[in-house]
């Protein structure tokens, strides 16, 4: 059995702050993580960083900003945090090497972005996803900070009290890779789970293939409530055959979308006829869609972007990244032809529920990053806030788990006295486990696992037949055609557009899938670096998630943010102001509410009419 | 070496799926799309599976095939698959097509497919390349995909990193700046123009192409390498860390296995899929490195 004081899950943004921060506290921190840390996601990332760093700016407009962006469902202590943070944060980046776009004057350069009242997004060209990556991967190596890269954490230790707000998380197990080997962590202060987004929930998707959400879904099923997961953001610039992003900056310098009949058809049908190309996000994907509904889409699929008429020169010095993108990924000349692009998954704005330190509602277990929810991007984020996430909540729940004082967090985290019930969603299938056994309970006779090694041990234990049992099996489904089904279905159902009809059927096709499941088996007989039997295991955490997604979408009866319903065509702030929340009880999922905080420091912040 | 053509294996039988679809009365949007989804499964089975030559509608991937501890991997062979061409089509989509559908042992290294998390270097038609990167289009058929060369193969197309990493992490790749910032929140001022001086070799994504077309590299595994010299390139160029500090890292490139090994052959750069001009990098340390012994002359 490893032993340390915080283990941190993930390698990506989030989980390197945090590992740094338990350092400097004094901690023997280790990472664990399924790719080694520069091969995280986080160096796809493109756009920059927001923090109001400069004169005429301050961290209460960089606040407002996201309160205003996230449609009233981010609740304040957590944006507010937010905003103070990010100046230092963004600032330490730079002193410890990050090589940021410069000013004349040898400053960090600043640029305007969409939603935001002031040019506070601090960037490194157009690769700044990559060089905060690198940049904290450094401080790593220079900290001799361990590192177990290529270990796939397929479980949490968590004691059995039957009440999860009584539990606790005493470390993970973990599989090595390369030689198949399943161990034991234990972590004497605190776990932190940074395992990133869930974009393979979808089949067409901005995210890695890495991204199935592992951490968001084992700690939902360790008894952590999920938090908004039906605010899926989708860009709406991503290429047709691979999902790849193109970034907003095209439109930015003044690219435009066409039809197929080479209608503009942000201005000619009226989607937008202010901001038009450079209306937000949800808008413009919405546009994009109701277009290859109607028929004007190309190939029943995508619809245009041409920058071409910005002339050679503007676009290699602007968006020589794109030209790359374009020919690599999709194989067409940006400078000769238009660019196909479609609306693709880009981020989870949902996730584990956490405080502003990061912790969860189970003792010794947090989360941060995108696998988190302490609710700064309610049901919307703005461009250039999930970076800044990162660091600032990555470094607040390293420091919190190595033992300092960050005092009293003002977000309560699991059931309070506040909470509504709701239990009445009519659903068209029974959501949850196939079967419900004891297996996930005290495995000795019934008595309460709760010491700390034998906590880690019993885990071990019981991934070590789980993982046997898969291996074992020499015929039946394999996950790829699962994962396949529940992309297509999720794509189809739950995507930008959603109605009623389709939710239900995409719960039933996740029941159909999860059901399959039980029949999986693992085709690969070998130890030495299975990915097979690793594609199989986050195939389970896909189904979990999905359904979430699904089941808090189907509850919310309105349109918020990205979450667009049409029967629902309005936001109803008198009903749903409160964040959807989704426990597992015993193998079925339970929805309830909490009321979002809209109290900040100075102001309470009072919904509005979002427009730009 | 042996070659294995991937057997029609799934879906011959009709899914169970289906006989749902004939039995239910009405015909559910869900029934329609499971349909269709059958339909392309076929579709594409097929095509995969039967061409007898590579042509129009198919590629050939000849993909290197080994694994310690399964028998009948243990000596290494060559795969052929036949993977329905597409627009658009990379070698990764390729192989995880080949993967998914006739065989998921085949074991390759991959994550983000937009060329920057650096994981599926390989080996495509004897050239160190990104399987997310090329395009299918731009090769000759049949396409051959091997591991990296000169590094040890793990399984597959999966090689050991780790000698690879530590070189980089052997020169020191972090900022250590001689002096402290201004202040909480102030940053090192750097100019616009030693930003660009170091802008291309801060886009390494640690793939190690460059290290494994390195004939050097190859015969000295003592040798840095061009990508951790990159790196030291990286550092020592950048103004915010001061003379001294500058001095220390010529020092560290100016050693046995350092600078001095490279022969300027310029197959690093050829390969970098980051276009970073490696020994172009290489070369303007030696200088740097003999100017600074000269000062000390
Ligand atoms: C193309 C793209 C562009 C973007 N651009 C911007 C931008 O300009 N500005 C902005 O603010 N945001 C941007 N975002 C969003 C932002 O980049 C992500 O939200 C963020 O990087 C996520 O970081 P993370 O640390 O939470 O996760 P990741 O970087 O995804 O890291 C997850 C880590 O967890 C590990 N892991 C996962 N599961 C397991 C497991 N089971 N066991 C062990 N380890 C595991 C992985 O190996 C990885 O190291 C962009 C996102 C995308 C996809
Ligand atoms: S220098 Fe280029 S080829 Fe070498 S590891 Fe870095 S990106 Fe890869
Ligand atoms: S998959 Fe990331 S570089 Fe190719």
């Amino acid at each position: 059995m490893h032993e340390h004081d915080v283990l941190v899950i993930g390698g990506g943004g989030a989980g390197l702050r945090a590992a740094i921060a338990a350092h400097e506290e004094g901690a023997d921190v280790a990472i664990v993580t399924k790719l080694h840390p520069v091969r995280s996601h986080t160096g796809a990332a493109e756009g920059g960083i927001n923090a109001a760093l400069r004169e005429g700016d301050d961290w209460e407009l960089h606040a407002y900003d996201t309160m205003k962006g996230s449609d009233y469902l981010g609740d304040a202590p957590a944006i507010e945090t937010l905003a103070q943070d990010s100046p230092g944060e963004t600032i330490q980046l730079e002193n410890w090497g990050m090589p940021f776009s410069r000013e004349d004057d040898g400053r960090v350069s600043q640029r305007p972005f969409g939603g935001l009242s002031f040019a506070r997004t601090t960037y490194a060209g157009a690769e700044t996803g990559h060089h905060m990556l690198h940049t904290m991967y450094e401080q790593v190596v220079k900290r001799g900070i361990q590192v177990y890269d290529e270990w796939y954490v397929s479980n949490l230790a968590v004691t059995d009290h039957d009440d999860p707000a009584d539990r606790e998380c005493h470390g993970v197990v973990a599989y090595d890779i390369k030689t198949g080997k399943v161990e034991g962590f234990k972590a004497r202060n605190g776990v932190i789970l940074a395992t990133g987004g869930t974009g393979q929930v979808y089949d067409h998707t901005t995210n890695a293939v890495a991204n199935t959400g592992d951490g968001a879904a084992m700690a939902y099923r360790a008894g952590v409530p999920l938090e908004d997961m039906e605010f899926v953001q989708f860009h709406p610039t991503t290429l047709p055959s691979t999902g790849v992003l193109i970034s907003e900056g095209v439109r930015g310098e003044g690219g435009i979308l066409y039809n197929s009949e080479g209608e503009r058809f942000m201005f000619e049908y009226g989607y937008a006829n202010n901001a038009g190309e450079l209306a937000s996000r949800d808008v413009v994907s919405r546009a994009e869609l109701t277009e290859v509904n109607a028929g004007r889409g190309v190939e029943d699929e995508y619809v245009y972007l041409d920058m071409r008429h910005l002339g050679e020169e503007r676009i290699t010095d602007r968006l020589e990244n794109i030209l790359h993108l374009a020919r690599d990924f999709e194989g067409v000349d940006g400078l000769e032809e238009p660019m196909p692009v479609k609306p693709g998954q880009h981020y989870e704005m949902g996730g584990i529920e956490t405080d502003e330190n990061g912790e969860t509602l189970i003792d010794g277990l947090y989360a941060a990053g995108e696998c988190a929810c302490v609710s700064v991007h309610g049901s919307n984020r703005l461009g250039g806030n999930a970076l800044p996430e990162l660091i600032v909540f990555g470094a607040r729940a390293g420091r919190h788990a190595a033992g300092k004082d960050l005092g009293e967090a003002e977000i309560t985290t699991g059931k309070t006295s506040e909470i509504e019930e709701e239990t009445d969603l009519e659903t068209p299938v029974e959501p949850g486990a196939v079967t419900t056994t004891d297996e996930d309970v005290a495995a000795d006779g019934g008595a309460a696992v709760v010491e700390p090694d034998e906590t880690v041990r019993h885990t071990v234990e019981r991934e070590r037949t789980r993982i046997e049992e898969l291996m074992e099996k020499d015929e039946g489904i394999q996950h790829a055609e699962l994962r396949e089904d529940l992309q297509k279905s999720m794509t189809e159902n739950v995507n930008v557009f959603r109605n009623e009809e389709g939710l239900k059927q995409a719960l039933e096709d996740i029941r159909e899938v999860r059901e399959a499941y039980q029949d999986v088996y693992v085709n690969d007989p070998s130890r030495t670096f299975n990915t097979d039997l690793i594609h199989t295991i986050e195939t389970q955490n896909l189904i979990d998630l999905a359904e979430a997604i699904t089941l808090g979408a189907l509850a919310r009866d309105e349109f918020r943010g990205a979450h667009w319903r049409q029967e629902h065509q309005e936001r109803k702030d008198d009903e749903w102001l409160k964040h959807t929340m989704l426990s597992w009880n015993d193998g079925s999922p339970e929805l309830w509410y909490k009321p979002v905080i809209l109290e900040g420091e100075a102001k309470t912040y009072e919904p509005k009419e979002r427009s730009y | 070496m042996s070659t294995q053509v991937p057997e029609e294996q799934e879906q011959t039988d009709p899914e169970t799926q289906e006989t749902e679809t004939s039995v239910e009365p009405q015909e559910s949007p869900g029934d329609r799309r499971r349909a269709e989804r059958d339909a392309t499964r076929q579709r594409r089975e097929q095509a995969a599976a039967q061409p007898a030559e590579p042509d129009e509608d198919a590629v050939l991937l000849k993909v290197f095939r080994y694994d310690p501890e399964v028998e009948g991997k243990m000596e290494p062979r060559f795969d052929d698959f036949y993977v329905p061409r597409e627009k658009g089509m990379t070698v990764l989509d390729a192989l995880i097509y080949a993967r998914d559908h006739f065989d998921t042992t085949l074991t390759f290294r991959h994550s983000c497919r937009q060329a920057v998390c650096g994981s599926d270097a390989l080996f495509i038609n004897g050239r160190q390349r990104l399987g997310c990167q090329t395009q299918i289009s731009d090769l000759d058929n049949p396409v051959r995909v091997e591991p990296l060369p000169h590094q040890d193969v793990v399984k597959d197309l999966v090689v050991d990193m780790e000698h690879f990493y530590d070189q980089m992490h052997a020169v020191e790749p972090f900022f250590q700046p001689e002096e402290e910032s201004g202040g909480d929140l102030e940053e090192y001022r750097q100019t616009r123009d030693n930003r660009e001086k170091i802008k291309m070799s801060t886009r390494c994504i640690w793939c190690g192409a460059c290290m494994s077309s390195c004939n050097i590299a190859a015969g000295d595994n003592q040798y840095l390498g061009p990508a951790a010299i990159n790196k030291a390139y990286r550092f020592a160029m950048d103004e915010r860390e001061g003379e001294n500090m500058k001095e220390h890292r010529l020092n560290v490139m100016d050693q046995e296995h350092g600078v001095w090994r490279c022969q300027t052959q310029f197959s690093c750069t050829n390969v970098c899929p980051k276009d970073i001009p490696l020994t172009e990098h290489i070369q303007e340390l030696k200088r740097e490195a003999v100017k600074q012994n000269l000062k000390f002359w």
